[in-house]
């Protein structure tokens, strides 16, 4: 047993990522505990997409199934479960069961590399952007057999849908994505397409990439924020699988578990192209103000933050206990609530433990900002407007491209220190790709 | 038995050529035009497969830099591409002519 | 020579990997060659292409291995099952699947496969010492994936070093050609 704590400790302490150091013993570890995190990310998207989204239509949502509908989602889970497994008569049976695991398989494989911390990923590949990208564009190919697999109309449009616009919106991804590993480069070094080099390379340089070059990071973070929302097929653009539209698209003809495996796949999707964007541009782990405010005084101050979070996330539940109603009826709900909050109380104070809040950081700015990401994916699929299918191949060509190579362009103009070049060329490239766009 | 434990180039080249084996019946026996150039993809990966075995014994000879293999086999992919694109469009060409994909029936030059 | 010092980790459990990526990849190829429906061969093709983007990773190539994924498994496999679901594969699927001439297909692979076992034998058994210095044994070996992309960019790159510039211009210029040929082959009008 000692033992055992020694080798935690002696791992704990190393300066590199389970798969850097080839110990597959951590690695499994980091597997697993990646995937756990994932299920509880999913399962709480689920509850906190309900709620948010009927606030923000001035409803209450689930409360029924626990307080205020804490235990929906394991409702939901259940039921799913225990549906009846239909598949369509002509269905080709092999690529009808194959279908859900590929775009699982592509959404789960790109955790592989995303960073929660300098030393917390499950390993750090030379190639890692490249690598998420590449494998969140195998979903197009799931999305496509399980279109055709269903041997339906519904399900073919929408596949087919469902795919050109993702392929049409990887490539103003990719553009987003390189300018941004342009600014890797600066400072006498070479570029670098590792995940947790990048993050290094913003600290290094002392501003996140967001802020680099202004406007050019805000431009290239824009760019891949609405790529993203497009790729995950989400509102505004989620035409390809809108029930007022098409009957649920691609998956219209898959029930119950199956059903469930490409729910989980969006989610988790989602969330992967939230941490490309949060490594990319909004500094991946660091704290906020990582240079404004700097010192030892500043970082022990951010770092009660964790704890302080999930402590106001329990005076949360409790108020909420206080306030409900005081009926015999409910009293299971309250008390579970106050669990709830007790629980969450729980967690806030022993992030307040020296050994842990030096630990925890990384992870929870990591995760609060992808958080961040997640409420703005609610936030647009409460508020816009579902996009035609045109004008949604319209703006993937016709706005996004032509802004995402001027700003390629104009960065590596600059970061090859020709800021004049840059503003001559990016109202000339803007402008022919308006007149462009109103020709055509 | 130790041989088949350590793993060096052979193995690669062998794996390489297995495929490139595999390749060489579908393209030969195959009526599917489509599964034809399917096969065509497994060649040129068995193909890319030896460059990049090649590549790694290079790089234990003449340092880390010896990158030469890897560079050849993005351009044998870069190809691939070209080649899986222009081949499908003269597919669809043709299918819209005669309404069928084998290829013993592509006969309009026989006499 | 000198050979600078070993960096990085030793790899671990390579057999095991090596050996179940390649029955993968050979269970695939032939599940390509012998399936009756088209959508089937893709999927087979598509595990083939990832498994071998996996061997690509254990031969430390990482940017081959993204490439590999990113075009082939990612685009050329997409643009396969496209075609495939254009044209109408029912028909297909009932009529004879092998031709006429398969034996002298099968014949001829095997005549091939008969030179690469006389030449890999051949290989491995004069130059006895050649064989064992394909891949050094494991304390000269080289572990250098953290700079891949880098070298692979002052390859192509580079203004002193960079070798493949021209070679890259043209494999740009030949993608252009193939874009406008696929286009002119597919149009119903030209």
């Amino acid at each position: 047993m000692h033992d055992f704590v020694q080798y935690v400790e002696s791992y704990l302490g190393s300066d590199k990522t389970p798969g850097a150091a080839g110990n597959i013993f951590w690695a499994t570890v980091y597997v697993l505990l990646v995937f756990v995190g994932l299920s509880i990310a999913v399962i709480a998207m689920n509850w906190l997409e309900r709620k948010i989204l009927a606030h923000m239509q001035v409803r209450l949502g689930p409360m029924r199934v626990g307080p205020h509908g804490l235990l929906q989602p394991i409702a939901d889970a259940l039921k799913l479960l225990l549906k009846e497994d239909i598949i369509p008569d002509g269905a080709d049976k092999v690529v009808f069961w194959v279908a859900p695991f590929i775009v699982v398989l592509a959404a789960f494989t790109v955790f592989v590399v995303v960073p929660f911390g300098p030393t917390h990923a499950i390993t750090d590949m030379n190639i890692g952007i490249l690598f998420m990208l590449g494998v969140s564009s195998l979903s197009v190919l799931g999305i496509v057999t399980a279109g055709w697999a269903s041997n339906s109309h519904y399900p073919l449009i929408g596949a087919l849908r469902s795919s050109a616009q993702m392929v049409s919106y990887e490539v103003a991804m990719g553009l987003a994505v390189v300018s941004a590993i342009l600014m890797t480069s600066l400072g006498s070094k070479d570029g670098t397409l590792s995940m947790i080099e990048i993050v290094q390379r913003q600290q290094e340089q002392g501003v996140w990439f967001l802020f680099k070059f202004f406007p050019l990071g805000i431009i290239a973070f824009a760019i891949f924020a609405v790529a993203m929302v497009a790729e995950t097929n989400r509102a505004p653009f989620d035409l390809p699988e809108a029930e007022s539209e098409l009957t649920a698209g691609f998956h219209t003809e898959y029930s119950g578990f199956r059903w469930s495996l490409f729910f989980l796949a969006e989610y988790s999707a989602m969330i992967a192209v939230s941490s490309i964007a949060v490594t990319l541009w909004l500094g991946g782990w660091l704290r906020p103000f990582p240079n404004l405010l700097h010192g030892a005084t500043w970082d022990l101050a951010f770092s009660f933050i964790p704890g302080l979070t999930f402590l106001f996330l329990g005076v949360i539940c409790f108020y909420n206990t206080a306030r409900m109603p005081k009926h015999p009826l409910f009293k299971i709900q309250t008390i579970g609530l106050a669990a709830f909050g007790a629980v969450l109380a729980l967690i806030g104070v022993v992030m307040f433990i020296p050994v842990v809040r030096d630990r925890v950081g990384d992870i929870f700015w990591f995760s609060a900002k992808v958080a961040g990401f997640m409420y703005l994916y609610i936030w647009y699929r409460g508020t816009f407007p579902r996009y035609r299918f045109d004008q949604l191949m319209k703006v993937g060509w016709k706005v996004l491209l032509p802004t995402g190579l001027a700003l390629l362009i104009c960065t590596a103009l600059w970061a090859m220190r020709s800021e004049v070049w840059a503003g001559v060329i990016v109202p000339v490239w803007l402008g022919f790709a308006d007149l462009l766009r109103r020709i055509f | 038995m130790h041989a088949m434990l350590e793993i060096s180039t052979l193995h690669y080249l062998v794996l390489g050529a297995a495929l490139f084996l595999l390749g060489v019946i579908g393209v030969l026996t195959r009526r599917n035009v489509v599964i034809v150039l399917m096969s065509i993809e497994l060649i040129l990966n068995a193909v890319n497969l030896n460059l990049v075995a090649f590549s790694r014994y290079w790089q234990s000879i003449h340092g880390p830099s010896a990158l030469h293999g890897q560079v050849f086999a993005i351009f044998v992919i870069t190809d691939a591409a070209a080649e899986a694109a222009v081949g499908l469009g003269i597919l669809i060409a043709f299918f819209r002519n005669k309404e069928t994909v084998n290829v013993d029936e592509v006969n309009l030059l026989k006499w | 020579m000198n050979l600078p010092p070993v960096t990085g980790n030793p790899p671990v459990a390579t057999p095991y990997f090596f050996y179940g990526l390649a029955a993968i990849m050979v269970i695939g190829g032939i599940l390509v060659i012998t399936r009756k429906n088209a959508v089937h061969s893709a999927l087979a093709l598509i595990t083939t292409l990832l498994a071998q983007a996996a061997l690509y990773l254990m031969l430390y190539a990482p940017f081959v291995a993204g490439v590999q994924i990113i075009l082939y498994a990612g685009g050329i496999m997409v643009l396969f099952l496209f075609v495939i679901m254009l044209i109408s594969i029912e028909r297909a699927e009932k009529e004879r699947q092998f031709n006429k001439q398969w034996l002298v297909g099968i014949a001829a692979a095997g005549a091939l496969g008969g030179l690469f076992i006389a030449v890999y034998t051949t290989v491995t058994r004069t130059g006895s010492g050649q064989a064992s210095t394909i891949f050094p044994s494991v304390g000269r070996d080289w572990y250098v994936e953290g700079q891949n992309t880098q070298g692979i960019a002052s390859l192509l790159f580079d203004q002193h070093s960079g070798t493949y510039m021209f070679a890259f211009e043209i494999a740009s210029l030949l993608l252009l050609v193939a874009i406008i040929g696929a286009v002119v082959m597919a149009k119903k009008r030209i």
